[in-house]
Order: structure tokens, then C-alpha cells, then sequence
């Protein structure tokens, strides 16, 4: 199996397309989308808003911040917006899950001590490295300050608290797993759908076959070689997140669950596709259809809690979604639970689709 | 022992009876030639010998072991060049027979393998950039890595110019000198003839002979001819002075069945007799491709690729 892995090496390597797709590409795309969505500054500033407080007081200090602001669904529009959280949410998982920084927690009994004028503080959460987070805090403070003027004659009660900070993500952060998701993807299912039809068709199984090489063996050295290369893409798009746009990766052991698992599964589904194929050109188009809808629906480039409900839904039944959302969790959030599940998941469906591929593949003929 | 048996060996594809019934063995150290055109089942053949199809009927043994059942053990002893040999795109000779050897978990010496197989020049250059002639040479070098016992060689030099082509034969004849057994199918007449210590003709799926070239030649050539150039009145006097079986060969040429060596002295004593005017005149038997166009019909010669 090494003699294959070594050779089937070399290929990749002297065979410039596939070094291309397999380490360059990512790094391109990384630098591409970087460039286009970090660049800060331009946009709104989204800040969520949670009213705990069940009074009169704590809807009309809402109803003033709101008015300051615009909606959020204007989707040209620049600057402040408010986005309102149930009071029954967790608020620090909701900013989490929504890839969001900046908050303002009106707390609860917020009406009763603005009456009885008793000390109370306005919860502002954010990134203290975040300028944005800065100027959500700035305001805050500002329009509690002209709220406690306004209405208890200069007697200041209400105050803000100290930022309570919220580790900052930004596109970046969602990208470089998206990507390593993407890489972990193309380059093995692309590969192995091309090598099975062609090889079929230029008769090298056959000779393969005459060799002591088990297609067992065949396949495995396979996985072992995108293991590899989705393990060196990984390492070159965290350096370019983390060097060129400022990236935060938690690295830790669960990394490594799908950078095994991913190429393990991605190799087996191309196998497979290649092998139920009539034809190379046939292969060529199943493989599309297979690869293309998980590469743009499973929060590659854009995180999958943007998308639209039903699009959503169809993410969710896609093997790629399982492998980007564990990357998610480990390496942005650090929800193990999560994505031990994902990781799991796929292992589970690697497994499956290893064996249907071994089963249905075949050196000889009948 | 044969190298191989083959008995009422059976396949079909669908409807179509690709091989049907056919026997034959192959003796150890024999080189062994199955020749048929396009279609006649001897890839098919072939690739049941060498553990690559399930046969449909008959017993077949090669190596004494049943290759389908058995490939696995048998292709560590057999060497192998499929029909129309290609490989992955960029390893290079060199390196192909180290990755054959580690394979095989052989230790071979490929310099050494690349010269036996006349490759040394190429020894660097990535197999997608070899000539077809270089290509074939390196299947042939392959199919060697594991010292093998048999060798199957599915039409090895088709599509190579004539002067690859030779350089494959003197591999194979090398092969021949030591002592190893050699299958090689082909529908080069001139390849069998050259190689083949024995050879069965296959066509729709039969055999339809077998034995030595001489012997094929004898037992379904029509004996030796005399052919002299003359005109009709030569022929004329024949058919009336003797009991020569003379007829026209066309083009002014007049052919005469010899039965024996008395045919071939009283036709020359009737040539001389005739006071024709006559000229270049050759005596010659059937060759093969004779015998070959009569077997399978003169379709069958120009046949080209796989079957």
C-alpha cells in the first residue's frame, strides 16, 4: 500500500492541476473572500437587543434606542440597527450563534429601580478589541445618560456596566473552516471520480488486479493521501487567515476528528460515483451533481444561519454541512458536544459509503 | 505438466457465444501463438487464462491452479501485458518498476530490468511521454519484475512501427531462451511465424486449426505450386498433353498444383515441350497468411483492435 500511496504522491505532484486544486485554490479563495468581506468599516453595525424587563420603563427606553436606529432588513442602509432577542433566549448563545458581537441587555426590575430610583446598570456586551463593540458601548452609555437626566432630574441611578466581553467573530473565522470543509470536498471527489472512470477505461484496474495490491488497499492509500493533503491545506489556510486578515483558530484535537473523517468519507462517495458510472463523461456529471450543491449550500463561504429557512433544511441532509459545522465548533466556538456529534455523524456515513464503494467496485469481470 | 489446459472453454456475452468450446494446452517453455482476426475471441481467451473473466463452461488450469478462483496466488507467478497497455501518467520507467517490484515485494534492479527490455534510454521520462513503442517495452518490463513463470502477451505490438515491433520480438525471444512458457495472442501472420512455436487460429470463436506453422501450412495449404509467366496458349497445352492440375493465376501467370516431385519434372519437360514463350518461373507452398485467408476469409486479415 505505500508503493501505491508513494506513486499515486508523485502524480499529484508532477501533475500541476492537481496541486493546483488541491493547496493553491483554497489559498486563493481565502485571499479573495478575505479581502472582500473583511474589510470592516462598510455596512451596518448590527446590535442585539434583549428586554427583560417586564415595566413600562424598560419598553420606553427601547422604544427610544430603537428610534435612533434603522431596521436591519434595509439592506442598504449604513450604520447603527437593531435587531430585538427574545427575552427567553440565552443572550451570550444567541450572539454566538448568529456570528455576532455587539449587545445591550436591558435587565430586568429595570422599570421598578428607574422608579423607586434605586442603582441599576444597562448590560452592554462586545469585543473590547472591536472598535465597533467601542462605539455600541460609546452609545449606550450616552443614551442612558440622557435617559437618567431626562427622568430623574440629574440624579443619576442608572448606569452602564463595564463591557462584558464576547469573543469576536468575523467572516474570517467562519471562512477558513468553510474552506477547509471546501478542500476536503473537491479535490478527493473530483480526483477519484476522474481516476475510477478513466482507469476502468484505460484498463489499469485490470492491471492492477494482476498485481498482489487488494482494491482495499488501493482505496485506503487513497484516503491516506487527501488525509494528508486536507491536513497541509489546513495548515496553509489557517497561516493565511491568521497572517493575512488577523483569523482567530482554536486549535485543539478536534480538528484533527475531521480532517481524518472528512477525506476518509470525500474518498469513498468519489469511489462510488466513479464506480456506478457507465463512463468517464457520465462520472463527470453525476460527480457535479453530487459535489456542486455541498459546496455552495453546506456554509462554505457564508454560514448556513443566513440562509433561508428551506435552504436550511437542505443543508442539513448534506455530509459536508456535518463537516463544516464540526469545524465551526471546534474551532471557533469550542462546543465539543456538537461536534462530537458531527463528527460521528460522518464517520458513521464514511463507513457505510467505504463499504458500498469497496463492494460495488470491481478489478475483474464476470 | 502443460503450462495450461484448456478444455471446451465456454463464454458468452448476451447472446453472442464469444468463445465456444475450445481445447487446447500449452507446454512448459512453449511460446505459443493464438492468431485469429477481430472478434475471434482470443482476447477473451486470454483474459479467462489469466484470472481477469469467469469462463461460462469448460476447465481451464494454468499453473495448475483454476485462474479465476485462484488469481490471486496465480498472478504472482504470471506476467501480464493487457491489450492496448497503458499506465498512470507520470511515474517514469524507472520508477514504475521499483513501484511493480515493492508491489510484488520483489528486489529487483531496474536498470537491469530496463535493459532486458531494450528501455535503458528512457529509464527518465514519464510514461505519458513515451513513444508506443517505448510504452510496450515497459509493459513487457513490468509483466517481468515478478520473475514470472508464464507470460501472457495480448497483441503486444499492435500499432508499433516496424522497427519496434522487432525490438518487442527480440525481448519475446529472449523470454523464449529462458525457458520461459509464452502466451501471445496477434493478427500479425509475419509475428506468429516469427515467434510462435505452435499456433491455433481462432475464428468466430473456434478453433479452426492448430499445431506448427509447418504443419498448419501443410495440413491446410493446397501443396506446392509452380507458377511460370506465360500466356494462355502454355496453359492450353498443359490441360491437353498432361494430367498437370494447371489453371490461371491471373496477370498472365500460370500456376500449376504440383502433387509431387514427378508433377514438378513433367511440368518442366511440358513448358519446354510447348515451345511457348515463358518466363520467371518459381516454385512456392501456401504460407500461412495463405492458409490464414482461406480459414478466416480475406476480411479477416486486415482486422484491427480488440476483441
Amino acid at each position: 500500500m505505500s508503493a501505491e500511496l508513494r506513486v499515486y504522491a508523485r502524480g499529484n505532484v508532477r501533475s500541476r492541476v492537481g496541486f493546483f486544486f488541491t493547496l493553491v485554490f483554497p489559498i486563493i479563495l481565502i485571499l479573495l473572500f478575505g479581502a472582500i468581506f473583511s474589510s470592516g468599516g462598510v455596512g451596518q453595525t448590527k446590535v442585539y437587543v434583549q428586554n427583560l424587563d417586564g415595566g413600562p420603563t424598560g419598553a420606553i427606553f427601547l422604544a427610544e434606542l430603537n428610534s435612533t436606529s434603522h431596521n436591519c432588513s434595509s439592506t442598504y442602509a449604513s450604520g447603527l440597527c437593531l435587531s430585538l432577542v427574545p427575552a427567553n433566549q440565552n443572550f451570550t448563545l444567541y450572539l454566538t450563534s448568529h456570528s455576532a458581537t455587539d449587545g445591550i441587555v436591558i435587565p430586568a426590575g429595570f422599570s421598578q429601580a428607574y422608579i423607586g430610583k434605586l442603582p441599576l446598570n444597562i448590560s452592554v456586551y462586545g469585543d473590547p478589541a472591536s472598535t465597533t463593540s467601542a462605539v455600541v458601548s460609546g452609545i449606550a452609555r450616552s443614551f442612558v445618560n440622557a435617559f437618567d437626566s431626562y427622568g430623574v432630574n440629574g440624579v443619576a441611578k442608572i448606569g452602564v456596566a463595564s463591557l462584558t466581553p464576547v469573543a469576536s467573530y468575523k467572516y474570517i473565522d467562519f471562512l477558513i473552516p468553510g474552506l477547509i470543509g471546501f478542500s476536503a470536498l473537491t479535490s478527493p471527489m473530483f480526483a477519484m471520480v476522474n481516476i475510477v472512470s478513466t482507469y476502468r477505461k484505460d484498463k489499469v484496474f485490470k492491471l492492477l488486479s494482476l498485481t498482489p495490491l487488494t482494491k482495499t488497499e488501493w482505496l485506503l492509500s487513497k484516503i491516506i493521501w487527501y488525509i494528508g493533503t486536507t491536513a497541509l491545506s489546513f495548515l496553509l489556510m489557517s497561516a493565511v487567515g491568521i497572517y493575512a486578515f488577523g483569523a482567530h483558530i482554536a486549535f485543539s484535537w478536534g480538528i484533527l476528528i475531521f480532517v481524518l473523517v472528512g477525506p476518509f468519507f470525500f474518498v469513498s462517495l468519489g469511489m462510488l460515483v466513479g464506480t456506478v458510472s457507465n463512463s468517464p463523461e457520465s462520472a463527470a456529471v453525476v460527480g457535479n451533481l453530487v459535489t456542486f450543491p455541498m459546496m455552495f449550500l453546506s456554509g462554505t463561504f457564508f454560514p448556513v444561519s443566513g440562509m433561508p429557512d428551506y435552504l436550511q433544511t437542505v443543508a442539513h441532509v448534506l455530509p459536508l454541512y456535518y463537516m463544516i459545522d464540526g469545524l465551526n465548533n471546534v474551532m471557533i466556538y469550542g462546543n465539543y458536544g456538537p461536534a462530537l456529534f458531527d463528527g460521528a455523524l460522518l464517520l458513521a456515513l464514511a463507513v457505510v459509503v467505504f463499504a458500498l464503494a469497496v463492494r460495488f467496485f470491481r478489478w475483474r469481470e464476470d | 505438466m502443460p503450462a495450461i489446459t484448456v478444455d471446451g472453454l465456454v463464454k458468452n456475452y448476451g447472446q453472442l457465444r464469444a468463445v465456444d468450446g475450445i481445447s487446447f494446452s500449452v507446454e512448459e517453455g512453449e511460446v505459443f501463438s493464438l492468431l485469429g482476426p477481430n472478434g475471434a475471441g482470443k482476447t477473451t481467451t486470454i483474459e479467462i487464462l489469466e484470472g481477469l473473466r469467469q469462463a461460462d463452461g469448460g476447465k481451464t488450469t494454468v499453473l495448475e491452479t483454476d485462474p479465476w478462483r485462484h488469481g490471486y496466488d496465480l498472478h504472482k507467478r504470471v506476467g501480464v501485458i493487457p491489450q492496448g497497455f497503458k499506465f498512470l501518467d507520470y511515474p517514469t520507467p524507472k520508477e514504475a518498476i521499483r513501484y511493480y517490484a515493492a508491489l510484488f515485494e520483489k528486489k529487483v534492479d531496474p536498470d537491469e530490468m530496463l535493459r532486458r527490455v531494450i528501455l535503458e534510454d528512457a529509464a527518465n521520462i514519464w510514461f505519458q511521454n513515451l513513444s508506443g513503442g517505448q510504452k510496450q517495452k515497459l509493459g513487457m518490463a513490468l509483466s517481468l519484475v515478478n520473475d514470472p513463470e508464464l507470460i501472457f502477451l495480448d497483441e503486444p505490438t499492435t500499432g508499433l512501427d516496424p522497427q519496434a515491433r522487432r525490438a518487442v520480438w527480440e525481448v519475446i525471444r529472449k523470454l523464449k531462451s529462458e525457458g520461459r512458457t509464452v502466451m501471445l495472442t496477434t493478427h500479425y501472420l509475419e509475428e506468429a511465424e516469427e515467434l510462435a512455436d505452435r499456433v491455433a487460429i481462432m475464428n468466430h470463436g473456434k478453433i479452426v486449426a492448430m499445431g506448427t506453422t509447418d504443419q498448419i501450412e501443410t495440413k491446410y495449404g493446397s501443396g506446392q505450386k509452380m507458377m511460370v509467366k506465360a500466356g494462355d496458349d502454355l496453359l492450353k497445352f498443359l490441360k491437353e498433353n498432361t494430367k498437370l492440375n494447371a489453371e490461371s493465376g491471373g496477370n498472365g501467370v500460370v500456376v500449376v498444383h504440383l502433387r509431387d516431385k514427378d508433377d514438378a519434372m513433367v511440368a518442366l519437360g511440358a513448358i519446354e515441350e510447348s515451345g511457348a514463350q515463358w518466363g520467371d518461373l518459381t516454385v512456392k507452398k501456401d504460407s500461412l497468411e495463405d492458409v490464414f485467408l482461406r480459414l478466416v476469409g480475406p476480411e479477416g486479415k486486415q482486422a484491427e483492435g480488440g476483441d
